[in-house]
């Protein structure tokens, strides 16, 4: 929807020249300007004092060394990168861009083929199908400390009944949330619940997109069901693919509740992302951080943002396609 | 064969709301099953003891969390219809870069923005307040609004503002005579998503509101889970009760929410 945004204002831009037909329309054109931003204004100082400020303050307490003292006195010295310096030697920054390498690609892999599978199965309409569709979308819509909490019963070593269900198939119970071994796969579980949905609801309206004309040549030529997935679907769907994964891949970037709710990084930071890393440093400690919790959280915005524009990129090239 | 699918459906969706089930039931069960094993698969001996524990300790927290809600949908809408209609219509310069860092914003990880606005908020003194969260949750809302609002409003035949125009409207009148009430899905779309994330927030409510007065339900399960790990009854309880705008957000608009869900990553 957004790139129907890009186009109009681009489209925008276009009439421009329009402006040098004569006086009234030259004032009219101005007068129309001062309207539109009139209308605009809120929104651009919105932005400016609640994103590129905090953005700021952000960017600034990573490059000065904060005590609790000097933060609230706000006269703490410069010292340039020497919170990265610390954090890219900190014993936690490998295992967590690892963690959080492994918790984003696998939580990716796992949403999408799973929800490609269930867009693909509710597409054939069947009776309830749209009932149950949107039944699907529970897990997405509800508070994440909700969902957090619940797998984090569910999972309990002595009295959870994942534990209970695998009992009965003689498997002996998972310290899931307690090992160091099992707790990143844990919340990977969790999040891979929660993003179903998104991708289900998201590659079904792409499949939507896909003429059942394709479909019908398809079967004309002697395509089985297999066939066709592979042949036809899949490449047709290849840019809605494409979309979804990367925004996808920016929301997952962000996942701190979750891991924080559930294990709170832990045990000893086997679940460390650097988004609770971040957390940690910053808010988790008696005695906070703030500085090198800056500087974790601006290169995880880099990692972000990197992503983001790719994304972007991919959206308007196909807008234009 | 069409049944067999419905069935197959069927069995699908009560895998994946499993552990909602599961929620529900444990919320139900008596202090004394919680450990039992293997568990109650059905609230058989059920307990209301965790409501119970809910009405007692819980409500302010529901209070203030509603009323962050609908201050963040005012302050959401307040400031994106406008912004989005002269996007769409009103052909500002410089709107496209707008409409880009609105999109960039979106991407930014609500811890950073939690740790800039915890230092803000500290030497502004609206730490541990409710405006401040409200402010804070909005940023979660504000950029999405504005994409969905422009999609909507570029679609309003321009006859229609013409005519509006013909008649004698300015600018602003247009705006809230016609435009307004034409978007009135979109509102609703908008409202519904700003009221659910400001609802489900916890990055903010625990980094900006972990000392305050009023806290959101959020923290309140939050401090459930810390402070009394046995009373798994009660935590389950207010995590239904936390999730009924959900369920009432799903139940009367549905296809607000598939429409939300898909807005920004699919072609129309």
């Amino acid at each position: 929807m957004s790139r129907v945004t890009q186009t109009k204002v681009r489209a925008a831009g276009g009439l421009a020249p329009l402006e040098g037909r004569g006086h009234r329309a030259a004032a009219r054109t101005r007068s129309g300007q001062w309207a539109a931003w009139a209308f605009l204004a809120p929104v651009a100082v919105y932005l400016l004092v609640f994103y590129a400020y905090p953005l700021y303050r952000n960017v600034e307490l990573s490059l000065r060394n904060y005590t609790v003292r000097s933060f609230v006195q706000g006269d703490a010295p410069f010292t340039g990168f020497a919170n990265y310096v610390k954090i890219f030697g900190d014993a936690t920054f490998g295992p967590a861009l690892w963690h959080t390498v492994v918790f984003t690609v696998v939580s990716l892999a796992f949403q999408f083929g799973i929800g490609l599978a269930l867009a693909v199965f509710f597409s054939r309409n069947f009776r309830l199908s749209a009932t149950l569709r949107a039944l699907f979308l529970v897990p997405w819509l509800l508070p994440l400390i909700v969902s957090a909490s619940t797998w984090s019963w569910m999972l309990n070593s002595d009295s959870g009944v994942i534990n209970v269900v695998l009992g009965a198939f003689g498997i002996d119970p998972v310290n899931w949330l307690t090992s160091p071994d099992w707790s990143l796969w844990s919340v990977t579980i969790a999040n891979i619940w929660i993003g179903i949905p998104f991708n289900l609801v998201v590659l079904y309206s792409g499949l939507q997109g896909i003429s059942p004309a394709i479909y019908e040549a398809a079967a004309l030529d002697g395509a089985g069901g297999w066939q066709r997935f592979w042949k036809v679907t899949f490449p047709l769907l290849r840019p809605v693919s494409a979309i979804t994964l990367l925004l996808g891949l920016v929301y997952t970037l962000k996942v701190f509740d979750l891991i924080w709710i559930m294990t709170k990084g832990g045990p000893s930071g086997s679940s460390t992302t650097f988004a609770t890393w971040s957390y940690r440093l910053g808010f988790g400690n008696l005695v906070p951080s703030f500085g090198p919790g800056a500087a974790v959280g601006n290169l995880l915005i880099v990692m972000a943002l990197i992503f983001g524009l790719i994304y972007i990129r991919v959206q308007r090239r196909q807008a234009h396609t | 064969m069409r049944y067999w699918k419905t069935a197959i459906g069927l069995v699908l969706t009560g895998v994946m709301l499993f552990p909602v089930y599961w929620m529900i039931n444990v919320s139900f069960t008596r202090e004394t099953d919680m450990r039992k094993s293997p568990p109650s698969w059905f609230p058989v001996n059920g307990t209301l003891e965790g409501y119970r524990a809910v009405l007692d300790q819980q409500l302010p927290y529901l209070g203030a969390s509603l009323v962050v809600g609908l201050g963040t949908v005012a302050l959401t809408l307040l400031v994106s219809a406008p912004a989005a209609y002269s996007l769409a219509k009103l052909r500002p310069r410089g709107g496209g870069v707008l409409s880009f860092v609105l999109l960039i914003a979106q991407m930014i990880p609500g811890i950073i923005m939690a740790m800039g606005f915890y230092a803000i908020f500290l030497s502004t003194g609206v730490l541990n307040t409710i405006p401040g969260l409200i402010v804070a949750d909005s940023t979660l809302a504000v950029p999405f609004a504005v994409l969905i609002f422009t999609a909507f409003m570029s679609g309003i035949p321009e006859e229609l503002l013409q005519a509006a125009r013909t008649d004698g409207a300015g600018t602003f009148r247009t705006f809230w005579s016609i435009v307004v009430p034409v978007s009135r899905n979109s509102i609703i779309t908008v409202s519904l998503f700003a009221f659910l994330w400001a609802w489900s927030d916890f990055v903010f409510a625990s980094t900006l509101d972990q000392g305050g007065d009023h806290q959101p339900i959020t923290l309140g399960i939050y401090h459930y889970i810390g402070n009394n790990n046995q009373q798994w009854n009660a935590i389950m309880a207010t995590a239904v009760i936390a999730s009924v705008p959900a369920t009432i957000l799903l139940i009367i608009a549905q296809r607000y929410v598939a429409a939300g869900v898909t807005a920004g990553a699919v072609k129309d």
